[in-house]
């Protein structure tokens, strides 16, 4: 199957109804997007695909093949990819670190759509985000330094 | 061990174990496994400093980077003494070896709250010594007395002349030389890392995704494994059809380990698979009727029973003349439900074991992973990656997820990674017990209380383990895990009595954030506040008067007061409720302010206050009372695995709900100025959340929470 991954074609040996979770994880050897649930209740597995922000752990490879994903080690390909980040090094919002990719991703794929969102829109837009360590208050200020910057 | 900086012999070892080890890349520039071996060589000054020739500056931290901000932490302390900008370090995982053993015990671990209060003199002294044996090979170097030397910025300089000279140039003379038996510490006075909110070293390899966590590593040839287990505590396999799952495509073996039975495949999600088509009858453990309904109804009525006393002071018989009270608080099971689920990997060579994960519990999981492997421990390399939350799950004495592991990969070909799936996780025990706390005070003519009495029913953490010797008190046959924040009473109440039951329950169990706190701070807090307002006094007030010999109670109860505007009017349908406890040395008071939406709690704003001595790091330090704050309030408000029929009721973040952004409150954290030694963070602000809201709901509803999570109180808002 072939996939295009940041930017890259990938042709990936596998059934097309593995996640694209484990396609990125075990076979491209992408770690950076992380699984957490495996049930789309968590949010660590977040990717884009044609840049809308997607579960990867619930995603069949058949249904992307062909589409753009973008993760975590391409994100910074886009400007706002890169604001993001920034805002988020800016903020020294990681703790364990291992919800943040997913968190990330949420967060640019909500800016994408709303560039200037209210303190409600981020909150509802990183409601399936996880983190066990207790980072929201930082990542809402990330995403608010983002769409400020 | 008692020198600082062992034998150099030990430290070339050291050294050399860990260049051969996993290196993990965090500062900038991020370095990687495959630059780290085509760096220039490092020479190891002694256990905690290498030096390149290039001046590539790597710190060596033996405690487990889980969050809390200790690879950043350690790197302040020895940057500090020696003398180099905390931007350009690399911070390496110490490997396994006795001279980083904890200062107060024989083994290599992290908890407890107690990382850099337990090192913050050895690290000083560390890098003091370090820089004293560069500043030395200098003043051979040139020729000058040490004397007229000084160091800065990875450089010894020579004030007179203006001559400069890298560390990286005096690198291995100066490990040739002696190490001071008492070096020159830094004076506070000059400190420009330690005592500040310096942004953390790992935070860029976390916002790009390229920081390795246990479940990141990648060996040649690695396959992944996931293991099928009992259904019920203790139980094992009777009967196992694999045919199926040996023909789901990408599954290369099935092996029966003594936990269950492991499927092994070229990727996670193929092992899930096979797992899944395994046909497995099982034979009922002792945990198999295990009811925590009924648990739960025994532990009340034990609590009514005298139990084993661990204070009694004055006479809890002779009642005080104002009224009586008494409350029984009922805790359940808590997982610790870390984001990243266990795993570990494993990869066995001729004559030696090596071991990849994120464990608190080094030296520990090393002996059960020599002991399965049947190696002896000097055999098996861990290598200790970052955590993607610990919370103390990855401390266990029993090493259940990494003795596992070895068995599923001995006698394999390739490593294995064994990975839990999250129903794994919440389902393989190792929970916060569940508890049944029970009071009763009278109170005397000022209100405040003459007698106290407290009867804990618990498992005890230790019992059964390698910790019990340590751990268990012969006298009492208690675990002190069981009774902390209970039998260490901070209010001056003339009869106190503090006893307990320890109850043998086949569900195996551990220490969760707070550990033995996480129960007796709800039961105390919530009881006391119940006092106060029995006796129509202000809680603040109240605990104030009753704190007189608590310096550090005294001063965070005021801080987080006075900053949460304590007793000014809040807008109708809010209130808010107050509690303050010590643990691992350290004292937070918390204040919350909730109301009900849809008859249903919710938190709006906490404002906490700590003393814990010096704060290293202040910024990091708030940011862990906020974590505790997040991780305390998940439990308070939802956090509970139940049990019928033995077998666990929650599967998933679906029904084991951790608090969500949308939930999270608004925190503010004040540290009280110390210079005093430092003492935990990690632990301490979370038990003082569930007691804190159950008290600002009290005050809204006047409602007393008994039982946690909150969810199964019944509030009614105030009418409008
Ligand atoms: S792993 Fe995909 S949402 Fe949790
Ligand atoms: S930073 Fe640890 S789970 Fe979010």
């Amino acid at each position: 199957m072939k996939l295009d991954i940041n930017g890259t074609a990938h042709e990936v040996d596998a059934a097309p109804d593995m996640p694209l979770l484990w396609a990125l994880r075990d076979i491209v050897g992408l770690t950076g997007t992380k699984f957490g649930c495996g049930a789309s209740l968590c949010g660590a597995c977040t990717v884009h695909v044609d840049g809308q922000a997607t579960r990867a752990c619930v995603t069949p490879l058949a249904s992307v093949a062909g589409r753009r994903i973008t993760t975590i080690e391409g994100v910074a390909a886009s400007e706002l990819g890169r604001k993001v980040q920034a805002a988020w090094i800016a903020e020294d919002v990681p703790q364990c670190g291992y919800c943040q990719s997913g968190q990330i991703m949420s967060a640019v794929s909500l800016l994408a759509q709303k560039p200037h969102p209210s303190d409600a829109e981020i909150r509802s837009a990183m409601n399936g985000n996880l983190c066990r360590c207790g980072t929201y208050n930082r990542i809402h200020q990330a995403i608010r330094r983002a769409a400020e910057a | 061990m008692n020198t600082l900086v062992a034998s150099r012999r030990s430290f070339l070892k050291v050294g050399a174990a860990a260049a051969g080890g996993l290196v993990i890349g965090l500062a900038l520039p991020v370095r990687t496994r495959a630059a780290a071996t085509a760096a220039p060589a490092d020479t190891a000054i002694n256990a905690y400093v290498r030096v390149a020739t290039d001046g590539r500056v790597t710190l060596l931290v033996p405690k487990s980077e889980m969050g809390q901000g200790i690879y950043t932490g350690f790197a302040q302390v020895l940057a500090e003494e020696l003398e180099v900008p905390l931007a350009t370090v690399v911070i390496e995982a110490a490997p396994v070896a006795a001279v980083y053993n904890a200062s107060f015990a024989p083994i290599q671990f992290t908890g407890g709250s107690m990382s850099m209060s337990s090192s913050f003199e050895l690290l000083r002294r560390a890098g003091a010594a370090a820089r004293s044996m560069l500043v030395s090979a200098a003043a051979a170097e040139l020729g000058v007395p040490a004397s007229t030397l000084s160091a800065a910025d990875g450089h010894v300089v020579h004030g007179a002349s203006g001559r400069r000279l890298a560390y990286g140039a005096l690198a291995v003379r100066a490990a040739a030389l002696p190490a001071p038996a008492d070096p020159v510490l830094k004076s506070p006075a000059d400190w420009k890392l330690i005592g500040k909110a310096v942004p953390r070293l790992d935070t860029r390899a976390k916002v790009e995704g390229s920081a390795e966590f246990g479940l990141d590593v990648r060996l040649p040839g690695m396959v992944y494994a996931v293991v099928a287990r009992a259904p019920t505590f203790g139980g094992s396999v009777a009967k196992l059809d694999a045919s199926a799952a040996k023909a789901v495509p990408g599954v290369v073996a099935v092996r029966e380990v003594p936990s269950g039975v492991a499927v092994l495949a070229t990727n996670t999600w193929a092992a899930t698979r096979g797992r899944a088509a395994l046909r497995i009858d099982w034979t009922p453990g002792a945990g198999a009727g295990v009811s925590t309904t009924r648990l739960a109804a025994e532990f009340a009525a034990r609590a009514r029973e005298p139990g084993t006393v661990v204070v009694e002071r004055g006479d809890v018989g002779q009642a005080g003349p104002g009224r009586a009270l008494e409350a029984d608080f009922a805790t359940p099971y808590l997982a610790h439900a870390p984001m990243e689920p266990l795993n570990c990997a494993v990869a066995f060579a001729d004559g030696r074991c090596d071991v990849y994960t994120g464990t608190q519990f080094q030296t520990v999981d090393r002996a059960a992973a020599a002991a399965v492997a049947g190696l002896a421990p000097e055999q098996v390399h861990v290598h200790t990656t970052l955590l993607g939350g610990g919370f103390g799950r990855r401390a266990n004495p029993s090493s259940d997820f990494v003795r596992e592991a070895v068995a599923v990969a001995k006698g394999h070909p390739t490593p294995v990674m064994t990975v839990w799936t999250r129903e794994d996780d919440l389902q393989g025990g190792y929970y916060r017990p569940l508890s049944h706390d029970r009071l009763t005070a009278t109170l005397g003519t000022d209100g405040h209380p003459a007698t106290w009495t407290h009867t804990i029913v618990s498992q005890s953490i230790v019992a059964g383990t390698p910790f019990e010797k340590m751990m268990i008190d012969p006298k009492t046959g208690l675990d002190a895990t069981q009774h902390e924040g209970a039998s260490d009473l901070p209010y001056a109440i003339p009869s106190v009595r503090v006893a307990g039951h320890t109850a043998k329950v086949p569900v195996p169990v551990l220490w969760w954030r707070s550990v033995g706190h996480t129960h007796t701070a709800f039961a105390v807090e919530s009881f006391i506040d119940e006092c106060a307002t029995t006796a129509r006094q202000d809680p603040v007030a109240y605990r104030t008067a009753l704190l007189g010999a608590e310096p550090r109670h005294l001063a965070v109860l005021k801080l987080a007061a006075e900053k949460a505007g304590w007793g000014t009017p809040l807008p109708h349908g809010r209130a808010r409720g107050v509690a303050v406890h010590a643990s691992f040395g350290s004292v937070v008071a918390e204040v919350a302010e909730v109301s009900l939406v849809d008859g249903r709690p919710k938190v709006h704003r906490v404002v906490a206050a700590i003393h814990c001595g010096l704060a290293v790091n202040p910024g990091q330090v708030a940011y862990q009372v906020e974590s505790a704050i997040c991780f305390g309030l998940s439990a308070a408000l939802y956090g509970e695995i139940t049990l019928e029929d033995g077998r666990v009721q929650q599967s998933n973040f679906g029904d084991y709900a951790p608090l969500r952004h949308e939930e999270m409150p608004a925190v503010e954290v004040h540290i009280v100025p110390s210079s005093a030694a430092p003492t935990g963070v990690g632990e301490p602000g979370t038990p003082v959340i569930a007691p804190a809201v159950a008290n600002a709901l009290a005050a809204l509803t006047g409602v007393r929470a008994r039982r946690l999570p909150l969810a199964h109180t019944a509030f009614t808002a105030p009418p409008a």
